[in-house]
């Protein structure tokens, strides 16, 4: 190593530096910078919108899903029943198979619920004894019609848009609801009759214009 | 010349990096750092290295599929030799470098090391402090089980509270509408790829950073930091009063890394692998999710703020916690560094210490949740049912038929979501229980829909026995008003039973 001659000193870097500051070799080098930019940033956009693609593609998300015939759904009932996701992979495994509660009132009129807790996602579970959903995380607790009844959740159960079409029961699916992302398209259904239960509901997110709670 | 000395001087000729090492092993530092209070730094560093080859040795079978990534956890618990070793390995390695970071900091923080001229390594730290808990929350995820499962539902519960763009980014954190496939694979580049490559980069800078600036001298009261005088004081401190760091200081160090990864083997060893729990198969849904316990805190604190509170809370703590933590060293980055000066760091310190403990300790047994198998699980201590009518034994059967043991305990056993109810008759007139259960109120639930009158009154008389039998019932005082010649009416036609024995 001692026969190596030392590094240039500061004064000699600048002065190399203030030598070659207006010559050919720095322009070349400044175009060199600006050729990479133009290359970086080429690349960089369909780098950018591959990690998008999840989102660029969420009008695609919802579908309608067939739940069976409505005849195995009895009146007065809610069910725990199962669909395979509409937008799935074949390496999804379990999680392809998503969970939803069917409540049949007595005028056989159909209310799915997301099994998700309106507070932070995990699964309430059905009590037909006392006629209540409770979650096991965080105490969330929901009536049978979906409406909170105590604990952390600000809202009801959230529901799926449903219809019956040849004597099947459809609903639209196929994401996780959140406060976002709603498991229906318009969060304020047009429901008629408004238990007292729902006013605490009512008075954290009221649908705009309507006393209705923002369930679904 | 022997042929090992040739063999080093031909590699040294190249590498060249005696010189660096030399210097870095050799460099002076206060005397007072050669200290135990100083060796947590490097035992977050061994930590992590622990962390890369064991995961680097988890990588070689582990399949990032979600239809798959359980049943591998499975057969590496079980089939591959050893798997069960270095699975647990690297979960209680995880636990012990969250421990060991956060308690790096705690002390940092004590000693004020956060001042000039240190202020950038700490704001690193910080980054360090997120990227560990990072780890450890996608580390959880690939642990791809019920847990897993639905600790990513309340990620993204929690992304979709965030004002205009919470969709967006629930979909983004996902990889898609629901948690499938796609979520695992982005779970598994962040904790592969993505933050253990940061994270290195940055541990890096970290300890270039203690190399150049020095080790934080240990604080004496009176011994203020002046941006003007700092770096002179503390050479002459280190050269004067000082030792090289190796060995001076280092072998504290050497013992202290070797203890905490003895540490980590025996808890492996002597605890196994964490997980995984249950399939990840959402329509199982008789599952009570929990997060690892580096979370548990975090899960104590959703459960007990209040809703219309939650969402400005989850969203804007964080960040404030952040700033302050990165604003700190611009705050307070000269004067005293002795906690003996530093009352208010002190209390700060022993604060957030209490607060995390007791929350971690109640996320451990849940109150806020209900038992879901104490309505069906936990009989009624007989000693409620003695003495008592058929209709009050009845009202106990209602009792446990429409759940109430689930939040309401009995005996010690039930939920305690709500109040205990073994002496309830003491609290509660007739009345007043008919009305609370009809009509919920307190955070309990209404049930005037799911109790037919029959069944209302059953449970009531139930109710109005459970006192000791040395206390009376409570009695409406309307009723002796309403009462003639002193007599309190009974609170209602229907004979009573006594209350518990007198030793209850």
């Amino acid at each position: 190593m001692d026969e190596m001659l030392p590094p240039p000193s500061h004064e000699e870097q600048e002065k190399m530096l203030e030598r070659d500051r207006v010559s050919r070799r720095t322009f070349l080098m400044n175009v060199g910078l600006a050729i990479n930019a133009v290359v970086g940033f080429a690349i960089a956009v369909p780098a950018i919108a591959y990690v998008l693609g999840p989102v660029l593609k969420r009008r695609e998300y919802l579908s309608w899903v067939d739940l069976g015939e409505v005849s195995q759904f009895t009146a007065g009932e809610t069910k725990l029943v199962t669909f395979i996701n509409p937008f799935t992979t074949s390496w999804d495994g379990e999680t392809a198979k998503i969970p939803a509660y069917v409540r049949t009132t007595a005028q056989k009129e159909y209310t799915v619920f997301a099994v998700n807790c309106a507070h932070l996602g995990c699964p309430v579970r059905w009590f037909s004894e006392s006629q209540l959903f409770m979650c096991p995380c965080h105490g969330g607790v929901y009536y049978g019609d979906g409406s909170r009844a105590s604990g952390p959740p600000e809202r009801g159960l959230f529901t799926y848009p449903t219809k019956v079409e040849r004597g099947r029961l459809l609903i639209q699916a196929g994401q996780m609801p959140t406060l976002s992302n709603r498991a229906s398209n318009s969060p304020c259904p047009d429901v008629k009759a408004q238990s007292a239960d729902s006013v605490l509901v009512t008075r954290i997110a009221p649908c705009p214009g309507t006393n209705e709670p923002t369930i679904g | 010349m022997p042929w090992y000395k040739r063999t080093y001087d031909w590699l040294e000729r190249r590498l060249q990096l005696e010189g660096p090492i030399k210097d870095a092993a050799l460099h002076p530092v206060p005397k007072s750092t050669a200290s135990w209070w100083y060796v947590f730094g490097s035992a977050s560093m061994v930590l992590l290295a622990l962390q890369i080859v064991t995961g680097v040795l988890l990588a070689l079978v582990y399949t990032p599929s979600a239809g798959q990534a359980w049943n591998v956890l499975q057969s590496m618990n079980h089939d591959i030799p050893l798997g069960w070793f270095l699975r647990a390995m690297h979960g209680w390695g995880s636990n012990f470098m969250v421990a060991v970071v956060v308690i790096h900091m705690a002390q940092v923080f004590l000693f004020g090391s956060y001042k000039f001229p240190r202020e950038l390594t700490w704001i690193i730290g910080v980054f360090l402090l997120l990227m560990t808990l990072g780890m450890a929350f996608t580390g959880q995820v690939l642990r791809f089980d019920q847990d897993a499962y639905w600790g990513l539902g309340i990620g993204a519960a929690i992304a979709g509270r965030v004002p205009f763009v919470g969709g967006q980014l629930v979909h983004l954190m996902l990889g898609g509408p629901i948690i499938n496939g796609a979520t695992l694979t982005r779970f598994f580049a962040l904790h592969v790829f993505i933050i253990p490559g940061t994270l290195l980069a940055l541990t890096g800078l970290h300890v270039w950073m203690v190399l150049k600036l020095g080790i934080n001298e240990w604080p004496m009261p009176g011994r203020v930091v002046r941006r003007e005088t700092y770096i002179k004081e503390y050479n002459e401190l280190a050269h004067k009063d000082g030792l090289p760091f190796f060995p001076g200081a280092a072998w504290k160090d050497a013992y202290f890394a070797a203890a905490i990864i003895l540490a980590v083997a025996l808890c492996a060893a002597f605890y196994g692998p964490y997980g995984p729990k249950g399939v990840p198969d959402p329509t199982i849904i008789e599952t009570v999710p929990k997060p690892d316990p580096p979370f548990l805190w975090v899960y104590t604190v959703l459960s007990y703020l209040p809703p219309e509170m939650e969402t400005p809370f989850i969203l804007i703590a964080p960040v404030v916690a952040i700033a302050v933590l990165l604003g700190l060293p611009f705050v307070a980055g000269v004067g005293e560094k002795s906690w003996w000066r530093r009352p208010v760091a002190v209390f700060m310190v022993m604060f957030l210490a209490v607060c995390w403990a007791s929350w971690t300790r109640l996320a451990t047994y849940t109150p806020w949740s209900p038992k879901m198998n104490a309505w069906s699980g936990a009989a009624v201590p007989v000693e409620f049912l003695e003495k008592r009518t058929p209709l009050e034994r009845q009202g106990a059967n209602v009792f446990q038929e429409k759940q109430c043991r689930n939040c309401h305990s009995l005996g010690g056993v039930g939920g305690e979501r709500g109040p205990a109810l073994d002496e309830v008759a003491t609290r509660l007139t007739e009345d007043q229980l008919i009305r609370q259960v009809l009509l919920g109120g307190g955070n309990m639930p209404a049930y005037g829909s799911a109790l037919s009158p029959p069944e209302t009154t059953a449970l009531v008389h139930f109710l109005t026995t459970l006192h000791p039998g040395y206390q009376p019932a409570a009695a409406d005082a309307s009723r002796y008003v309403a009462g003639q010649g002193g007599n309190i009416p009974p609170n209602s036609t229907v004979e009573h039973g006594g209350g518990q024995k007198d030793e209850h």
